[in-house]
């Protein structure tokens, strides 16, 4: 069992604070994202967990034990680093087995445990190669055996995958996921990539200027972002904004220049008058002819993804980005209707940029999955 | 930038001519006077073609300066110079680079500082303290009257004596002391990223064993390269020898007791001057410089070839 408790965790460089205050239950054989832009305090998080940095105020405990003066060996962590840190003169073999051999193992012991990690994550026939030897890959294979062979309680990963090209970043992710199922210890990556955060976590922590923003699963902080800054910061292409003002009685929120969008009956409730960011999704806007009620836009241009295109339209001179599997053909200028469902209109307060929607509904949907 | 025409490459061809014939021709004419009797090196015009008395002259000057006893003594020194000051620099350089601590900068600072006092300018005090090592500690108590209250107490004086002269702890201390070492590992140290830091920290390993595992085999060509430097300082050196060194039969250096066999009114009493035996002992010392570095050479070539990083 090996859950980490993080209570009110700050750090701080001299005056300079990165961290301000970290709340956050990571649970047994979780895998936890932490997802945020560089500079927001998600490594230093990490390595205060690791125990590479010191813990500036507030408390990290592992498995219940409190491990602030703890050495990084004592913790039971194993991490992943960024640049593989492996170390260059000794082969793969003794990269993945130091670990052990400073803990005193024997060398017939360790030889066959080496074996056999390297055959699981496929490194046969290479553990007499140095490092400088094997394609950025395998290195990045040697580096997570290297975590693996030493059994530990948290597995932490610093944004292992970053140095890897596109495909092979992938098959990684993948790989790195499967592992997880097979060991199942608590898992802590972090990543400044939100594919890898959506596509890995059980739950992510979305981090800004060290604070936690929402943590959620990624389909709750897709769904029902708890700020304007998640909400941009989850989805491809991101989500767009819209300046407006809720109109109660009209259950409805009047944007800029007069148009109007439907929106659900408890997010306008008390809120009359309120000056609000509207968040569309790209992917939920759906385009309609010309004079329909809705949001009247006009063409700019359109990106061919292949799957689909992205459509780029101006309302009042503010971009409105529009994902759909239709391909129409615009001229440039031409008028266009956008609508939208009601459910799919997110609503932030222009002032405190948190949304005035996200925390019903998610209670609403986690009521429905335990229900 | 490399430039490829007809007349740039006559001409550097020719400065490297140049320099290659002013560097070598003192060591030709050296070997030729090694090879030939007394009489045909004291005879004008100078020889410039080796002769055959080589090793008849060597033998002669191996003798007469009884050299056996000296280059053993000279290889003590050398590769306990080369040994203490790896270690010394390895370690110090450990400390400022990896440890994060008040005193870094400071300490930094004093290492540095000795730099710019090589063993000539302060051969003066280093000779004093290498009269009595224990010197320091001595005056240290006499000032703070501890001398004095031990005295009053016990009624011994207290007087600590470690006389280094005339020995192999003399003459290899004070050459080990400098501060080149620690700064060519310090930049080499620095380069190490702290990711590998990192994982050996994570690994479990502690400094000391991070050291010994990881730092010193990835510093390997700079240990080859300072043992070649340190080899040839500690090989070559002559003023300090000459200082602390009475007895040279038993703790002479070659290159000290060169001086015996270069003639002048002393050596010769005004007869016919023997450089024939001494450009043969020369040669001599010159030989296991020369080995180490053809040696290390290839170290520092298998370091460059093995892209290790």
């Amino acid at each position: 069992m090996a859950d980490i408790s993080i209570r009110s965790v700050r750090k701080a460089y001299g005056k300079d604070e990165v961290v301000h205050g970290v709340d956050l239950d990571i649970y047994d054989g979780e895998f936890i994202v932490i997802l945020g832009p560089s500079g927001c305090g998600k490594s230093t998080l990490l390595r205060m967990i690791a125990g590479l940095e010191e813990i500036t105020a507030g408390e990290v405990a592992i498995a219940g034990q409190v491990v602030n003066q703890m050495e990084p060996r004592e913790r039971g962590c194993a991490m992943v680093f960024q640049n593989y840190a492996l170390y260059p003169h000794m082969t793969v073999a003794e990269n993945i087995g130091y670990a052990l051999k400073v803990a005193g193992m024997a060398k017939a012991e360790r030889i066959a445990r080496v074996t056999q990690v390297a055959t699981s994550v496929g490194l046969d026939g290479m553990l007499d190669r140095k490092p400088g030897q094997l394609s950025g890959g395998q290195r990045q294979r040697v580096a997570m055996a290297r975590a693996i062979i030493r059994e530990p309680r948290v597995f932490l990963f610093d944004e292992p995958l970053s140095n890897l090209d596109a495909k092979l970043r992938v098959q990684m992710r993948h790989e790195i996921r499967r592992i997880h199922n097979r060991i199942a210890a608590t898992s802590v990556f972090v990543t400044h990539d939100q594919h890898e955060g959506m596509t890995l976590a059980d739950r992510m922590v979305i981090m800004n200027k060290g604070t936690i923003e929402q943590v959620g699963t990624p389909e709750e902080v897709y769904d029902h972002p708890a700020t304007t800054y998640v909400a941009g910061f989850i989805g491809s292409p991101a989500m767009n904004f819209l300046p407006g003002r809720i109109s109660t009685a009209g259950r409805a929120v009047v944007l800029e220049g007069g148009a109007r969008l439907d929106i659900s009956a408890a997010a306008a409730l008390g809120h009359d008058g309120l000056l609000v960011q509207v968040g569309l999704r790209p992917e939920q806007i759906a385009i309609a002819a010309p004079g329909q009620s809705g949001l009247p836009v006009r063409f700019d241009f359109a990106e061919e993804l292949g799957s689909g295109r992205l459509y780029h339209f101006l309302h009042e001179d503010l971009p409105v980005t529009v994902h759909s599997d239709e391909k129409r053909r615009f001229a440039p200028g031409e008028p266009a209707t956008l609508t939208v469902p009601p459910v799919a209109v997110h609503l932030f307060d222009a002032q405190t940029t948190q949304s005035l929607t996200a925390a019903a509904a998610l209670a609403e949907a986690r009521a429905r999955v335990n229900a | 930038m490399i430039e490829r025409t007809p007349v740039l490459n006559i001409l550097t061809h020719f400065i490297l001519a140049v320099g290659f014939i002013l560097l070598f021709l003192p060591l030709w004419i050296a070997f030729v006077a090694a090879t030939h009797t007394i009489q045909a090196v004291n005879s004008a015009p100078v020889e410039l073609w080796p002769g055959n008395q080589l090793w008849v002259n060597m033998q002669e000057a191996w003798v007469k300066s009884d050299f056996g006893q000296k280059f053993v003594n000279t290889l003590i020194v050398a590769v306990a110079v080369v040994i203490g000051k790896i270690t010394i620099a390895a370690i110090t350089a450990f400390g400022i680079v990896f440890f994060n601590h008040r005193l870094r900068m400071v300490i930094f600072w004093l290492i540095f500082i000795t730099l710019m006092l090589p063993l000539e300018v302060r051969i003066v005090p280093t000779y004093a303290v290498a009269a009595n090592a224990l010197l320091p500690f001595q005056k240290l108590m006499d000032w703070t009257g501890l001398t004095w209250l031990i005295e009053s107490a016990s009624g011994i004086r207290v007087a600590m004596e470690w006389n280094l002269l005339n020995s192999y702890t003399g003459l290899i201390l004070p050459l080990i002391a400098t501060a080149t070492g620690t700064f060519l590992y310090r930049q080499f140290f620095l380069t190490i990223p702290d990711e590998l830091v990192e994982a050996a920290k994570m690994d479990g390993s502690g400094p000391l064993r991070f050291l010994w595992d990881i730092l010193i085999p990835l510093s390997r060509t700079n240990i080859a390269a300072l043992a070649t430097i340190m080899f040839v300082y500690a090989w070559n050196q002559y003023l300090w020898p000459l200082l602390v060194i009475t007895d040279r039969a038993n703790y002479g250096l070659v290159v000290v007791e060169l001086r015996t066999l270069v003639p002048d009114s002393l050596t010769t009493g005004g007869g016919t001057p023997t450089w024939h035996l001494a450009m043969a002992a020369t040669l001599m010392i010159m030989i296991p410089p020369i080995l180490v570095v053809i040696f290390m050479q290839r170290w520092f070539v298998r370091g460059l070839i093995n892209t290790d990083k």
